[in-house]
């Protein structure tokens, strides 16, 4: 056995040195991007890090409905939950009140504390609703998603409601100020990015991974050849949920301040809508899917809304003036989520085992892939 | 007392909209995430309908004008039901033989791009729909009893109005060649196929049904609550799908008897535990049937599957 270094590592040749080129070079510009920005004076870091958090959540997105073809429709759920552990735990307005009397628990430790929490929330949404059948999981796990900021919103005496939770604490890494400098941030985030990728880039590799596959392309088949799939299934969801909850941490911290509304059904979608768009079940795909669609949504979208303002501006116009271009994005999103489904439901960027999946019934020819339909069908009921 | 009666009020909305649900489910085994919007955008043309009409308000208007509302009614039906059918033309025929997540999630995509319909076209604030039924309490007025407990004309006018189309329906599924074409699809559309049905038709036909039901749901929920928003899909539907689950998916009986139940269970809800957990208590209710009793409370009688 060779040993292997990374998930690209599996290719070999030609197509594994365009892979070590091209994650490396990813790699070297995510960490020379703060230099970039300043020389090209694109004042793009406060832009930059929401979507590089992002991208963390759709990673963990991934390994839920990528890897293991569950469906999730409520992610923000443990995002949530990720937020406001990090909140209660650090924050001067905490329900505890060891917290409160100014012993806050280290941030970093908090970090945990929260994908441990969120994972923990995780199996406990899980373990109940796993038998269920895939359609069936979106709709609990979307009821689980709206519950949740519903809850908190309900629940003003521990959460502070709709009026939101603020100051929460910071990292201390001594001699770096978190407080004013959105650079430290950046450097935390693509940390935490890269590690996430290469947690979920090993464990797909692995014993674990395969298993995801086999029970993701058929769990009788999956389950008959020994695989647990209770506990497969439950691994993949606290993982998802652990990602989550981390960067609910993170980006509670960040932004000094959070609320229920930024957890709604809204942020569930937008991840999911980057895993898809990517490439469900591929590493690559999917933080391209993120920079994708995180640079439309927060860079090329106020650009356009610029544009537009400047030509109503210099017509006259006071409609154009006014139309703010993201006010449209959950159109674009929805028009783009039909679209891919129809012409593309593998994603821009797909792992070559999912695109098989999915171009099955072509590939086998219509019958044959009825054939199987019906048998499935069978099965399932 | 007062609950129950806004409760089943409010449950022959959920019914109809759960109609929708439960008719599609049956079909093609896809849950229509777009359906609650498509109420929405229902509840949208009837008050465009009675704008036009000049009944955009109830200020001046003497009487109930019982030809605008018909007006209303169609507009919306009509509407909902061609919206239904395309949507599934464009966005879910293509990929019936699709893995089963794939339409899903064109169904969220659909449900978005409705959402977006509404708020260009009304705007994001809630708009006041006319109340232009007779105000008048049955309990009070005709039995002279001075209770909390109302019934009033609307909540008889929203009941006189769901059961017939209920029945309609029944009727529908039961009776005619169509029907019958529906259930052979729902049952094995392979061999429905085989039999000479045509299969595209049918699955269109059922679009069409379920919009239909929506948009006269659309017509009965704006005069009742007397407000609609373009976020109101995403609740009310929730809300349905959790009723045709109750009742058992692809059940049609299964379907409005769910309506109701729940419909009580939501207003109980808000009297006892207050508005702002109403759907915290849907929710939960939806979480618990599909881990203890997936197939819902009329799940196993499959011989009124549609």
């Amino acid at each position: 056995m060779r040993p292997t270094l990374g998930w690209w590592y599996t290719a070999t040749g030609a197509a594994r040195e365009r892979r070590i080129w091209t994650t490396g070079g990813a790699i070297l510009l995510a960490l020379l991007f703060p230099l970039i920005n300043g020389w090209l004076g694109l004042g793009w870091e406060a832009k930059v890090i929401p979507i590089a958090l992002f991208i963390i959540l759709a990673l963990g997105l991934n390994v839920v409905v990528g890897f293991a073809g569950l469906l999730d429709l409520g992610y923000a759920a443990f995002f949530a939950i990720g937020a406001y552990t990090a909140a209660f735990l650090t924050s001067p307005v905490s329900p505890f009140a060891f917290v409160r009397e100014g012993h806050p628990v280290n941030f970093f430790l908090a970090m945990f504390i929260s994908a441990g929490v969120a994972a923990i929330f995780g199996v406990l949404l899980g373990a109940p609703t796993l038998r269920l059948r895939g359609d069936y999981l979106a709709i609990v796990t979307l009821g689980f998603g709206e519950i949740v900021p519903l809850v908190v919103k309900n629940t003003p005496e521990v959460t502070k409601g709709t009026q939101g939770m603020n100051p929460i604490g910071f990292p201390e890494v001594p001699g770096v100020l978190f407080a004013v400098d959105p650079i430290p941030w950046y450097y935390l985030i693509v940390a935490v990015l890269l590690l996430s990728v290469v947690i979920t880039g090993r464990l797909r590799a692995g014993r674990i991974g395969r298993a995801w596959a086999a029970m993701r392309e058929d769990e009788v088949a999956a389950a008959s050849m020994g695989i647990n799939l209770v506990t497969t299934k439950l691994f993949a969801f606290s993982l998802g949920a652990s990602f989550s909850g981390f960067a609910g941490s993170i980006w509670a911290s960040y932004l000094q301040v959070i609320a229920p509304e930024q957890f709604d059904f809204s942020v569930s979608i937008f991840v999911l809508c980057m895993i898809i768009l990517g490439g469900l079940g591929n590493i690559a795909g999917v933080i391209a899917g993120g920079v994708l669609l995180g640079g439309v949504d927060r860079i090329l979208f106020d650009w356009i809304s610029g544009i537009v303002h400047g030509i109503g501006a210099a017509i006259g116009n006071q409609d154009l003036e006014l139309t703010d271009v993201s006010r449209s994005r959950q159109l674009i999103f929805g028009i783009a989520l039909v679209f891919m489904m129809l012409v593309r439901p593998e994603g821009l960027f797909p792992s070559a085992r999912r695109r098989a999946e999915l171009h099955a019934a072509e590939e086998l020819g219509e019958v044959a892939a009825e054939q199987e339909r019906a048998v499935f069908v069978e099965v399932e009921n | 007392m007062a609950a129950i009666v806004i409760g089943i009020t409010n449950g022959a909305f959920i019914a109809l909209i759960a109609l929708g649900y439960t008719l599609v489910y049956g079909i093609i085994e896809l849950i229509n995430f777009a359906h609650g919007d498509l109420f929405m955008l229902g509840t949208f043309v009837c008050l465009t309908t009675l704008t036009l009409l000049g009944f955009g308000t109830e200020v001046g208007v003497s009487g109930t004008p019982w030809w605008a509302l018909v007006i209303a009614i169609l507009a919306a039906m009509i509407f909902c039901g061609v919206l239904n059918m395309l949507a599934e033309r464009v966005a879910y025929r293509r990929l019936r033989r699709a893995p089963r997540l794939a339409p899903l999630i064109s169904a969220i995509g659909v449900s978005f791009i409705f959402v977006n319909i509404g708020l260009f076209w009304q705007g994001p604030t809630p708009r006041r729909f006319p109340d232009l039924l007779p105000q008048y309490d049955f309990v009070s007025q005709l039995f002279g009893l001075h209770t909390l407990v109302r019934f009033t004309f609307k909540d008889l006018f929203v009941l006189a109005l769901a059961i017939p189309l209920m029945l309609g329906l029944a009727w529908v599924i039961r009776s005619t060649r169509m029907g019958k074409a529906m259930r052979a699809v729902a049952q094995d559309s392979e061999m429905a196929l085989q039999m000479g049905i045509d299969v595209d038709r049918v699955i269109s036909f059922t679009f069409v049904l379920g919009g239909v039901l929506a948009g006269a749901a659309a017509l009965m929920y704006g005069l009742y609550n007397n407000n609609t928003v373009f976020t109101l899909g995403f609740a009310a539907g929730l809300k349905a799908f959790t009723a045709a689950v109750l009742g058992g998916i692809g059940n049609v009986t299964g379907a409005a008897l769910g309506g109701f139940v729940l419909g009580l269970l939501a207003s109980l809800t808000v009297t006892y535990a207050g508005g702002q957990w109403e759907n915290v208590g849907v929710f939960s209710l939806l979480v618990i049937i599909l881990v203890f009793k997936p197939t819902g409370l009329l799940g196993q009688a499959l011989g009124d599957r549609a």
